[in-house]
Formats: C-alpha cells, sequence, structure tokens
C-alpha cells in the first residue's frame, strides 16, 4: 500500500456516513431540548409601539416569552462589528432582539420558548406587535436619492466610501488615462441579489451544566472557535467554561462565517437562564427573511483602450447594497474593487464604492464574495471593447494579461486582508490555450453557422477570473499519534461538507508515512482545538492544510529522534512506511510507531502489554538521565501554525456555449469548459467537486436567481417555490482541464479552491447570450422573459 | 414553518370519510397526496379545523381503463397513471401532461383527482381534463353522487365546484377517438416547476384527412385553464388566437406579453405535433 497520498483522487472518507443519513447535523441533536422560535418583523421599517403577549401566555408548553428589555448587560447591546475598517465610517449592527425600531423584515422581536417548535409557533401567533410605519428604503439608487434614511444617524444612506487608484506607469490617473485613450466606452452594469442558501439552515443548540457552570453550544457555523469568544464575552462567562462545536454542516457557503446571529447569544442565554437545555433550528422562511444575502451591486465603468484592447485606464464606481445593518465590515465591496482586476494588467486604475443601507435582509460574503460582481465587471468591459475594435475576444484578454514572467505581480491596491494585493503566481496564456482547446473556441463558427443553417442560435463566451486564496491570519493543527498507532489530527477551522476528513488525512497520511485509514480528523471543535479563524475565502487546505503538515514534520521528527535511540541509528537513516519506522536498507531493524508513541510517553503505570515498556523499571531510559528531557514533552505529538505573509491566488478561465430559443428566448447551455489552477492539488476528485459545485451556483446567479423586493421592503419570493434555484436538469455538464501552477508562499504549494467554481460563471453565461443575440446583456440573472423584452428594447 | 393545531381524522372507508367530512363541512381539508396541502399547512397559509386523510380507502386507489376512457380513483397516485400502458394507449394526452408533473418523487405521492380539486390554473391536469371533455366524480354522505363536467368544474384560482362535505372520488378521461392526436408543450423556468406558460392540443381528421377537430387548452395564462376552438385555423393564426382569447397576469417569472407571446409559440408547437400525430393515425388505419 502506498502512503503517499497527496496529489490522489481519494474516495471522499465522510460520504458513507453522510449519504447514508448517520449524519449527525444540528437538528437531529437535542431531542430533548426546549424549542424557541421567533416573532420576526413583519415590516422592513417600523417603530415598535407596543408587544402584547397576553394572547400566548395561554398555550400548553410555553416556558419563556423575551424581548428586548428582558436582554442583561452585554446582551441587551447591539450585536458587534466583526471587521471594522477606517473607510467604515457609519458602521451600525442590530440588537439581538429589536430595540424601539426594526429595520428589516425578519428582524427578530420575541424569542418562545415552549416545549416543542410547533407550539412555540402557536404562541408566536398569538403575540400582538403594535407598529407604527416608517417609509422604506429599497434600492441602492432610491437609498441616495430618498430622503428617508435607514439609521436616522447615517447621512444619505452611505455606510462606507472607499477609493482606491493606482496610476499608470507614467504617473498618469485613470480620468486622464482614459481622456487620453484613442478609444473610451462608458456602461451601467446591474447584479440581482441572491443568497448562499445552505440545505441545512442555520441552527443553534446550547447546554449549560449549573453544577459546572460551564456551558456547551452546538452551532452550524463557519467558525466555532470565534463563536465562542463571542459567546463568553457577551455572557460573561470565562472562556475555558464555553465550549462550542460544529456538528456535521450541510452547507455553509459563506452565511455561516457570519457571527455571533443573534441566535448564537439569545439560545445559549435562554439556556443559562432557565437552566434547561434550548435548541433553534432556522426554518426555510427564516433563513430567506432573517440571515443573509450577496451580490446585488450597481456598476458604473469607464474605460480607455488602444487599437489592441490593451486597457490604457479603467475607472469603476460601485454601489454596493448591504442591507439594514453592517456586521461583517465591507469585506464583499472591499474584494469586488480589488479582484476586478483579475488576471489583466490595467494602465491606471481607480475604483469607487459606496456601501449603502437598505431596508433589506444584511449583505455578508456567498461563496466568490463580491468576485463574481468584479469579474462580471471586468469582462462585460473585455467584451465591449473586442465587439468596439472588431477584435476576438480571447485576442482582447491575452492583449491584457499579465504574463508568467511578472511574478510576484504586484496590482497596487490593498487586498480584504489588509495587505497589498501582489500575485504570486500563474500561467494566464496557457490557462487561455487550455481553454480555447477544450471548448473549441477556433472551430466554434463553423458550428454556430452549422445551427444556423438549421435555425438554431447558438453563442459562445468566457470568463477569467483570479482569486485572492487562503487569507490569514493563521490557522493550527494538532497531530496525535497513541499508543495504538492511530493518528488523530485536529484542527480549528470547520466543515460544511468540503471533504476536510479525506484531505486533511491526506496530507498527514504523506507526511507521517502511515495508512489513511489510521488517520482520524476533528475540524471545528474548541475542546480539541480552541485557536482557529474560520472556513471561508477559500483558505481551508491552504491554512489548515499547510498547519497540520507542519504540525506532522514535527511528529516526525520527534518519532525519527526516538526510533534513532531505540534501533541506535542516525535518525537521517530513518523512514516511515506503513506506519514502521525502518533504517533504510535493512529491513531488520524497525520499529513501530505505536511502539515509538508508548516510549515517548514515560509511564509510572501499566494499563495494558504494550504501556510496560514504558515503565520506570523496563530500561525505557538510561537512569543518568531524566525520563523527559530537558526541553521536551511526553507523547508523540505536535502542533504548529501556518499564519501567511498574504493571500496566494488561485486562477481560471470558464468558456460556454449556449443555444437561445428564437421564439420562447429559452437558454440552453450546451457545454460548459472550465480550466483551473488551484497550484498543486491535494486530491483532484475534490478539486471537481468543488468546481461543480460552484458552476451550479454560478448557473443559479446568471440565469435563475434573485431576492424580489417590492417598494415596500417585502421579499416577494421567499421561498424554494419562487426562488429558483438550479436543479440537476439546469445545470450543464463541466468539462474540466487542470494546471497546476504552484504556491511560492506556502510549504504545498498550494492555493484554494471552494470559490472557484462560481466566480466567472455570471460573465460567462453573459458573454454567450450577447454572442448569440448581438446585443449587450449588461445584467444577471437573465430570464426568458427578460431577454424576451430585450429584443423588443433592440428590435430583433 | 410547522402547522397550527387540527383534529386528525383517518376513516377507514369511503362511508365513514363521506360522515365525517358531513360533519366537519367546510372546516375540513382532505389529505390525499398531501403535494399542496401540507406545504400551505406548514406555512400556515391553510389552517383547517379537521383534516381527513383518506389514504385508508383502499377502495378509492383504482385505475380502470374501458375503450370509452380512463377512471382515475381519488387514490391512484400521479406516477401510477403515468407507468400505466393501457391508459396510455386509451388517452395518450395523459402520459405526455403526466411527465410534466413537477418531479418523480412528487409523483410518486400526489394524486390526480388532488390535483383537480386544487385547482390550480398552472397545473397540467386541469387542462388536460378540460381539453378532453372529461368529468369529476363527487360524493357526499348519504349516497348522493353528481358528474361535474370539466367545464364547470374549474371555477377560479384554486377554486372548484366541490362543496362542503363532498369528496371528489373519481376522475374521468375520455378516450382519445380515431385519426386524432395530442401533444402538451409548456415552458417552465427549472424542470417540473410550475409552467410560465403551457398548451396541451387535440386533433381529430376526418377519414379524408381534413380536421374535424383541433382544440387547445391554455395554463398559466388565465384563472382556469383557457380551451380554445381554433378548427379551421391555419398553423399562422392559432398563435394569433390563443394571444386574442388569454389575458395572463404579470409575476416576478414574467411579464404579461412575454406570458401572452410565449402561450402563442407553444399553442402553434402542440397543435402542429398534434396534427402530426393524427396524420400518421391516419395513415397507420389507412393502410
Amino acid at each position: 500500500m502506498t502512503t503517499k497520498l497527496f496529489g490522489e483522487p481519494v474516495q471522499r472518507r465522510e460520504d458513507p456516513r453522510l449519504l447514508t443519513g448517520q449524519g449527525r447535523y444540528l437538528d437531529d441533536l437535542g431531542q430533548t431540548a426546549l424549542a424557541a422560535a421567533f416573532v420576526r418583523s413583519p415590516h422592513a421599517h417600523a417603530r415598535i409601539k407596543d408587544i402584547d403577549v397576553s394572547g400566548a401566555l395561554a398555550v400548553e408548553g410555553l416556558v419563556a416569552i423575551y424581548t428586548w428589555e428582558d436582554l442583561p448587560g452585554r446582551a441587551g447591546q447591539p450585536l458587534p462589528l466583526l471587521i471594522p475598517h477606517p473607510a467604515l465610517t457609519h458602521g451600525r449592527t442590530a440588537y439581538p432582539l429589536a430595540k424601539d425600531i426594526v429595520r428589516h423584515v425578519g428582524e427578530p422581536v420575541v424569542m418562545v420558548v415552549a416545549r416543542d417548535r410547533y407550539l412555540a409557533e402557536d404562541a408566536c401567533a398569538l403575540i400582538t406587535v403594535e407598529y407604527e410605519f416608517l417609509k422604506p428604503v429599497v434600492g441602492v439608487e432610491e437609498a441616495l436619492r430618498s430622503g428617508t434614511l435607514v439609521h436616522e444617524d447615517v447621512p444619505g444612506n452611505v455606510g462606507a466610501h472607499l477609493v482606491q487608484e493606482v496610476p499608470s506607469a507614467d504617473g498618469r490617473g485613470a480620468a486622464e488615462a482614459i481622456e487620453a485613450a484613442p478609444h473610451t466606452l462608458s456602461f451601467r452594469l446591474d447584479i440581482e441579489r441572491s443568497a448562499s442558501m445552505p440545505l441545512e439552515g442555520r441552527g443553534v443548540y446550547a447546554r449549560w451544566d449549573a453544577d459546572d457552570r460551564s456551558l456547551r453550544v452546538y452551532t452550524s457555523t463557519q467558525s466555532s472557535t470565534s463563536v465562542r469568544m463571542a459567546v463568553a464575552a457577551t455572557l460573561g462567562i470565562p472562556l475555558p467554561k464555553v465550549e462550542v462545536i460544529a456538528p456535521d454542516v450541510g452547507g455553509g457557503f459563506g452565511v455561516k462565517i457570519m457571527h455571533p446571529w443573534p441566535e448564537e447569544i439569545l439560545v445559549p442565554w435562554a439556556a443559562i437562564t432557565l437552566g434547561r437545555e434550548v435548541k433553534w433550528a432556522e426554518d426555510r422562511r427564516e433563513h430567506f427573511i432573517a440571515s443573509a444575502h450577496e451580490r446585488a451591486q450597481v456598476q458604473h465603468v469607464n474605460v480607455g483602450f488602444d487599437d489592441q484592447g490593451r486597457i490604457l485606464g479603467l475607472d469603476v464606481t460601485i454601489l454596493h447594497d448591504h442591507g439594514a445593518y453592517t456586521p461583517y465590515g465591507i469585506i464583499v465591496p472591499i474584494i469586488t474593487s480589488t479582484q476586478l482586476l483579475g488576471p489583466y494588467r490595467v494602465g491606471a486604475y481607480r475604483v469607487e464604492f459606496s456601501s449603502i443601507y437598505t431596508n433589506t435582509v444584511i449583505v455578508t460574503p456567498y461563496r466568490g464574495a463580491g468576485r463574481p460582481q468584479g469579474v462580471f465587471c471586468m469582462e462585460r468591459t473585455m467584451d465591449r471593447i473586442a465587439r468596439h475594435l472588431g477584435l476576438d475576444r480571447a485576442d482582447v484578454r491575452a492583449a491584457n494579461f499579465i504574463q508568467p514572467d511578472q511574478f510576484p505581480y504586484d496590482q497596487g491596491l490593498i487586498f480584504q486582508d489588509g495587505r497589498p494585493l501582489i500575485y504570486d503566481s500563474g500561467d494566464y496564456p496557457e490557462t487561455l490555450r487550455m481553454l480555447k482547446e477544450l471548448i473549441g473556441w477556433d472551430s466554434f463558427p463553423e458550428r454556430r453557422a452549422e445551427a444556423a443553417r438549421q435555425g438554431r442560435r447558438l453563442g459562445i463566451g468566457l470568463g477569467c477570473y483570479v482569486e485572492g486564496t487562503g487569507v490569514g491570519p493563521y490557522e493550527g493543527g494538532h497531530v496525535q499519534v497513541t499508543s495504538d498507532g492511530r493518528v488523530h489530527v485536529s484542527t480549528g477551522l470547520t466543515s460544511q461538507g468540503q471533504g476536510h476528513e479525506t484531505v486533511f488525512a491526506q496530507i498527514a497520511a504523506t507526511e507521517l508515512g502511515v495508512p489513511l485509514e489510521r488517520v482520524s480528523v476533528v475540524t471545528g471543535d474548541t475542546r480539541r482545538f480552541g485557536y482557529a479563524v474560520g472556513t471561508f475565502a477559500s483558505r481551508a487546505a491552504v491554512m489548515s492544510g499547510n498547519a497540520i503538515a507542519l504540525a506532522c514534520r514535527k511528529v516526525k521528527e520527534k518519532a525519527l529522534r526516538i526510533a534513532a535511540d531505540a534501533l541506535e541509528a542516525d535518525p537521517r537513516d530513518l523512514s516511515i512506511t506503513d506506519g514502521v519506522i525502518h533504517v533504510t536498507g535493512d529491513s531488520r531493524a524497525a520499529i513501530p510507531l505505536a511502539t515509538v508513541a508508548v516510549l515517548s510517553n514515560p509511564l509510572r503505570y501499566a494499563f495494558d502489554e504494550e504501556s510496560r515498556r514504558a515503565t520506570q523499571f523496563a530500561g525505557a531510559t538510561p537512569p543518568d538521565r531524566p525520563p523527559v528531557a530537558e526541553g521536551d514533552e511526553p507523547g508523540l505529538e505536535g502542533r504548529d501554525y501556518y499564519s501567511p505573509i498574504r493571500a496566494t491566488f488561485a486562477s481560471g478561465m470558464h468558456a460556454a456555449i449556449v443555444e437561445t430559443d428564437p421564439d420562447t428566448a429559452e437558454v440552453k447551455i450546451l457545454r460548459y469548459a472550465v480550466v483551473h489552477d488551484c497550484g498543486k492539488m491535494i486530491n483532484p476528485l475534490i478539486v471537481e467537486g468543488q468546481i461543480h459545485g460552484g458552476v451550479a451556483q454560478g448557473v443559479g446567479g446568471a440565469l435563475y436567481e434573485r431576492m424580489v423586493y417590492d417598494e415596500h421592503g417585502q421579499l416577494l419570493n421567499a421561498s424554494f417555490m419562487d426562488f429558483l434555484m438550479p436543479y440537476a436538469t439546469e445545470v450543464p455538464h463541466i468539462e474540466t482541464a487542470h494546471l497546476e501552477t504552484p504556491s511560492p508562499l506556502n510549504p504545498l504549494g498550494i492555493k484554494g479552491a471552494g470559490e472557484a467554481g462560481v466566480i466567472p460563471v455570471s460573465a460567462v453565461i453573459a458573454s454567450a447570450i450577447e454572442d448569440a443575440e448581438g446585443f449587450p446583456i449588461d445584467r444577471m440573472p437573465l430570464s426568458p422573459s427578460e431577454l424576451f423584452d430585450l429584443r423588443a428594447d433592440h428590435g430583433a | 414553518m410547522k402547522p397550527p393545531p387540527f383534529d386528525y381524522h383517518a376513516p377507514r372507508d369511503l362511508a365513514e370519510a363521506l360522515a365525517v367530512l358531513a360533519g366537519v363541512g367546510e372546516r375540513g381539508k382532505v389529505l390525499a397526496g398531501g403535494q399542496s396541502l401540507i406545504p400551505l399547512l406548514n406555512m400556515r397559509l391553510a389552517v383547517p379545523e379537521h383534516l381527513v386523510d383518506i389514504n385508508r380507502l383502499a377502495e378509492l386507489d383504482t385505475l380502470s381503463v374501458a375503450s370509452d376512457g380512463v377512471t382515475v380513483g381519488a387514490l391512484a397516485r400521479h406516477s401510477r397513471v403515468e407507468r400505466s400502458t393501457q391508459a396510455a394507449a386509451v388517452q395518450p394526452l395523459l402520459r405526455k401532461a403526466l411527465r410534466l408533473v413537477a418531479h418523480p418523487v412528487i409523483r410518486n405521492r400526489g394524486t390526480i383527482v388532488g390535483s383537480l380539486v386544487h385547482a390550480d390554473p398552472a397545473a397540467e391536469m386541469p387542462a388536460a381534463l378540460t381539453l378532453l371533455g372529461g368529468s369529476v366524480r363527487l360524493a357526499r354522505d348519504g349516497g348522493e353522487v353528481r358528474d361535474v363536467p370539466a367545464a364547470d368544474f374549474f371555477t377560479g384560482p384554486l377554486e372548484s365546484a366541490l362543496r362542503p362535505g363532498e369528496l371528489a372520488v373519481s376522475a374521468f378521461f375520455p378516450a382519445l377517438p380515431p385519426r386524432s392526436g395530442t401533444a402538451f408543450h409548456e415552458l417552465a423556468r427549472r424542470h417540473g416547476d410550475f409552467a410560465l406558460a403551457g398548451v396541451a392540443a387535440a386533433v381529430t381528421l376526418d377519414e379524408s384527412g381534413a380536421t374535424t377537430s383541433a382544440k387547445v387548452a391554455c395554463i398559466g395564462v388565465g384563472s382556469t385553464p383557457v380551451v380554445l376552438d381554433v378548427t379551421g385555423a391555419e398553423p399562422d393564426e392559432v398563435a394569433h388566437a390563443v394571444r386574442g382569447a388569454i389575458e395572463p397576469d404579470a409575476d416576478i417569472h414574467a411579464s404579461a406579453r412575454y406570458r401572452s407571446h410565449l402561450a402563442g409559440v407553444l399553442a402553434t408547437r402542440a397543435i402542429d405535433e398534434a396534427n402530426g400525430e393524427a396524420r400518421r393515425a391516419l395513415d397507420h388505419t389507412g393502410r
């Protein structure tokens, strides 16, 4: 059996458990816990005049009803603003339960705890909240135009305003460079709201041990360590007395990196207050109106370029809709405005965004996190330039590429981690060459002509992106070899189905030379690892993967040292295969890792046959040395951290061939091709799965998903019947090819892959529809009805 | 998303079910496949005091195929009828329509009669029944039974001629006449969704090949299925006739103008396909 598992398409080890109903998700836990439910605001903007709970008091099984007035100390204060930024001059966050004013439909007003969820909802229905209506603000342009304020003390509804400008090499600003350019274009782009929409919503289950004065919280989160700190701080409990565990999590896609959600404070607080276990599992309607959305932006583009289509100056103004509050700061528009540049070097760049309050659900990162919008902007620009000049769209992109010999390449901007936006590696010309070959770019005109002869309308499109992955500050890994020869890996960040149990085990198995079956992995459990940031920004493999590799190297170094003593050999002559340390070239001189684990921990007490070898009369250590050497520790374990200087930049290019029905305006994706470069792949099977899932979500954003708010701030499609996520039947077969340009920044040479699939899809589909139809596509998503209307507008 | 309290009744036979329904009247709702009712309950959009579960009524789990048509009992699931080759032989439109109803898992539970009683104007089965001139059999406690023609059964969006205390026990789909063809074309945003618009068509020819009857039933473009006789219309006139007969509403998925345009396109396609099928049937019997 080989133990060189890094890079192998190992089947996901978690799948048999998850696919046969053996997963333990939040709502599988705490079957006897009390249930919480919430009365949520039915209005987008209103003042609470009175809350009358008397009607609910007769509900059998009711345990408690709480409003803001019941919340003590910090629990009654506004929730934290997680990521402060100097440009976020008017950051505002909600109270866990609304105080005086509600600012979006779905904001929690009253918490009910009852014997079960049915009764809790019955009680909710009997509580009357009297509101004084306030005028709602819906849509960013309305927010800027109207005199109505979402927050009385935020003038103009502008929460943040940020300008970044990079002059051209000859010192020109963007405006000047554009004005001096031989060709210029100006246009507007619109991107709709969508949402992460994981299969499992949010959920919290809390147990208070009154004897031990300790709290255990299970929550469906992407960051258990940070929820732990937030709960401890807000409820005033010593940190060591709080444990937070992310059980199996049925998808996150970003929405669960936001924390602490009101419920993550309220449910533990209620559990402590009542001395009872309390659980809340979000239902789908709550997820639509009380979690988070993303994507919505309006963009204004000015671009100047030369005869070859090279961009001499680019000026983009972004209006970003962040909803009613800004608990996650302005990460999304920062990413849009920096990652917009993709694989290109532009002459001069100026980007300005305003992040704007509206009376809608909050906006926090959703897979891609601002990049789909940025890529939509840049790639629409590339297509416009090509059309203006009559050039091939791929050639225009190639003319603007950063070349392989220009890395590291400094874009001159500040990225989402507060550090310079410097690309570490990549090969964009080769990626494009591979993509054109995969999709058949050069032979497409014949295919189009052939289809046209049959009365069919085909178009081809492409899109390129660069994704900063693996942002810091750090992650850690802990690796322990126990005396049974098993390897226990833990890391603090969480899993939402990505396959961490498989890839982290592959890394450990490869580093330690043990069979995969002997390695177990635990993530997101603060009992096992207390220091972590979280799973987001395509960072788990880069961050925890490298930390685990480094921890394994410490363990291996110690194992070889102990084995060298036992075998009277030089550690440099030793290697580990199948869990056995042996002297190279001498098959008799060997010692199992399990035995080394025994020897690493000097014992007084023997509890089994193996452990006898480590006791004080067994002669495990010479009598003239302390059993544990100075500077050493008992046990065969290691802990290490990986903290990168900056993000590592993955990249990729997608292309699609679509068919548009001349009569019904239906759009069918006939082919979808992906060339993807995430550096060294730990597991190509899992990378492909990530791409497939991402493309599926991208197809949703391109053709189906939007949050439809009316002018009153009511979300009109808050169900799976009317919020259209693509089914398997709407997702095309995805053809993939890989390029591996290792990252020079980390020991494993890897880059993140989690978000890649979704990023360029809207841009690619728009490009292909535009090619089929012959008029500009400047908004996404696009329904058949809208395409029909666009045809009428363009007289097509 | 949990339903409010209700009394649950699980009658063992039809007589008991009708007695219970007579007792609860308009405060009761019948549970068959539950594919529409359960979500409505969970969203508290329907708040019946009594739920009468007819799933134990084996006498309603019937599918009988005769030369004059197909009779579908109230507990016959979509999937059972969809898979019946006998039913498809007598009335091919049934299978064509059923394959457009949602997804297999929904068709495994949902019932045809339930879909008819639910009377969603975007649903396929009400259109098929209306186009074919079928009927729904309603029973009530005391032995009273009435057959309501489809044309009178669908009275509005989610509204039917079913009265409180009545139970729809079966539906009758007439057989396809000789030298005839059918088709069902629709466009849904996603596979299996309710259609933005849909058109069922049935065409019958005489022995000389002249069209004696050509009809369409449109869904998603009115408060009930809109049936239109287009006998004698040239192919390019069908779309025009349909667009003139409907007044679709706009919603978040499609504009009224698009729906109207789409219904015309689909009607042309459906008539064309039904016509082709009828001609093949004529050629077949001719030989």
